[in-house]
């Protein structure tokens, strides 16, 4: 278990080191590090501080947003298969974010996309949470999550559906795959408050989380309030993944597979797969952003087509891995 | 020393009378059987006991504080759930997250508790195990050493011997026993009435919506009884090998 933190800190930490030295201009990646943090005067330190630690820092920040809102969604419900887009926050964040860029906000104010996404996350969990009422199952979340997710996407679909501007709807449909270029230390700050505000919420949701392993009556009469872990989850998966998904746009399967890859590495226990799927989600994005960069330099490949690229193969890994333990 | 009471207990669900006006009182020492024919409320009137459920009259248990009422009875529900593939010892281990404080790890304390009830409950060979992977009977064993690795003055179980075999049920039941001797209590709901007679110190007996009858096995495995609530006869002997009770006829 130590190991296994040892471990994915390392990679974490290796992988934020060469997101920082990585980039276009053709420099040593120890003249890069020194420029970041001392300040040499030369556009390089511009560009370290400006251009490549914003992009490390929310790559991270998001990465862990999705990994732990996974592993929280996941045990939450008890259910592999759930994923932190499950209650609808994706979906409504990305809706508020087209009609931003649609009724031009987002080219007027200088925030205009990510505080109206912001805006769409809040409306649509808040919905959600009345739909699903205080105190029902875990089931009628799902229904409530599945029906705003459904609607969200299908008002997206109508913006592009009647958008006049040939320009928009492209500019929609780029965004909606999810990328990390050109991001400033303003998107940092706009998105790491919300998100460490959600970390907080979901990284205490350990042992409640153990606790609900025996379902949710045996939780219960152990002493764990369903009520308040209920709006743990949520608020909590609101806040970072709404942060997340309002700077950086939709990236998928990160929250659904890296709970999954690491789950028998923790002993299946859903607390400790938390903070292990905090680091996993950092690293595979970092990752996945590097990669980006690696393989398409000039081009504009978009983050979430990485992970979907990456997370499906891995995926069906895992399916062929339970077949076989099934048989 | 009253361990829980119950007093006037109604259950209303979706406008069906499910329990009406049921008192209860469990002292120290006791193993009590819940019995009655399937849907005369045994799992609601426990779960309604530990406030699982929205009832109307008092129970002691359902007043407290969650975390003080966790500490003061254990629940094992009917559905054998494990969500995940955990290992058996981790899985026992849960029965302590009562005792726990926020952010407290699990100390040498909780590890002991949990080796006694794994060892109570002959689970020691299993312990590395993964739950999900034993089979139906092991994995009702686990939760029950999970139950008495939260070493509560009570413990309400929801029928823990159903799908045991005879070995284990016999000495599930014992075990039952020996914690009623030890100053523990136990309510378990149990449709094998021949291990009830046996090893229960109590039996209490819930038919149409109500408690007909609370007493020792003989008072209230009566043939009157036996024939309107279970629509059976039976044979029922205090042998030097103790009480044996058989089921023999449906009747009526």
């Amino acid at each position: 278990m130590r190991l296994l933190g040892f471990g994915l800190t390392g990679l974490v930490v290796l992988l934020a080191l060469i997101s920082l030295v990585l980039g276009p201009a053709a420099i040593g990646p120890a003249e890069s590090l020194y420029a970041l943090f001392t300040d040499t005067g030369t556009p390089l330190t511009l560009v370290m501080r400006e251009i490549r630690l914003p992009r490390m820092v929310l790559a991270l920040g998001i990465g862990a947003s999705l990994g732990l809102s996974g592993a929280a969604m996941q045990g939450y419900l008890r259910n592999p298969l759930a994923d932190p887009g499950l209650i609808g926050v994706s979906a409504s964040a990305a809706l508020g974010a087209v009609l931003a860029i649609q009724t031009g906000i987002a080219a007027h104010f200088a925030f205009g996309l990510p505080l109206c996404a912001l805006a769409g996350a809040v409306v649509g969990v808040s919905l959600v949470m009345l739909l699903a009422g205080p105190r029902g199952s875990s089931l009628t979340l799902i229904l409530a999550g599945i029906a705003i997710s459904s609607l969200a996407a299908a008002f997206t679909s109508l913006v592009l559906n009647l958008s006049p501007n040939p320009f928009a709807a492209n500019e929609i449909v780029f965004w909606m795959m999810g990328s990390l270029s050109d991001r400033s230390m303003s998107h940092v700050w706009l998105a790491l408050p919300l998100m460490v505000v959600g970390w907080a919420l979901l990284g205490s949701l350990g042992r409640s989380l153990d606790a609900l392993t025996l379902g949710e009556d045996a939780a219960e009469a152990m002493g764990i309030g369903l009520r308040r872990v209920r709006w743990q989850v949520v608020l909590g998966t609101a806040a970072a993944v709404g942060a997340a998904t309002a700077v950086a746009g939709a990236i998928g399967f990160v929250g659904l597979v890296v709970p999954h890859i690491l789950r028998p590495l923790v002993g299946a226990r859903p607390g400790a797969l938390l903070w292990a799927s905090a680091l996993g989600g950092a690293a595979m994005l970092l990752a996945s952003d590097v990669a980006v960069r690696v393989v398409l330099p000039s081009g504009d490949l978009k983050l979430g087509v990485v992970t979907a690229l990456v997370g499906a193969p891995l995926f069906l890994h895992l399916i062929y891995r339970t077949r076989r333990e099934m048989a | 020393m009253s361990l829980l009471r119950l007093s006037d207990i109604s259950v209303t669900l979706r406008q069906r009378t499910v329990l009406e006006r049921v008192s209860l009182e469990i002292g120290a020492g006791e193993l009590v059987g819940l019995i009655g024919a399937n849907g005369a409320g045994k799992t609601t009137l426990m779960r309604a006991a530990l406030g699982l459920i929205p009832a109307q009259g008092d129970s002691s248990l359902a007043q407290m504080a969650p975390r003080a009422r966790a500490k003061a009875a254990a629940w094992l529900p009917q559905a054998r759930e494990v969500s995940w593939p955990v290992d058996v010892e981790t899985l026992v281990t849960l029965g302590r997250i009562p005792h726990l404080g926020t952010g407290q790890p699990v100390g040498e304390m909780d590890r002991a508790a949990a080796e006694r009830a794994l060892d109570r409950m002959g689970l020691k060979e299993l312990r590395a195990r993964t739950v999900t992977r034993l089979s139906g009977g092991e994995q009702a064993r686990v939760l029950i050493a999970r139950v008495l690795a939260q070493e509560t003055p009570l413990i309400l179980a929801d029928e823990p011997i159903a799908g045991l075999d005879p070995a284990h049920q016999i000495s599930t039941m014992r075990i039952f026993r020996e914690l009623a001797a030890e100053g523990h209590s136990v309510l378990v709901s149990i449709h094998d009435l021949g291990l009830a007679a046996r090893h229960c110190t109590r039996l209490v007996l819930l038919g149409g919506h109500a408690k007909v009858a609370d007493g020792v096995p003989r008072q209230v495995l009566t043939p009157d009884n036996l024939r309107d609530h279970f629509g059976i006869c039976a044979h029922f002997e205090e042998t030097a090998q103790g009480p044996i009770f058989q089921a023999t006829e449906v009747v009526g």
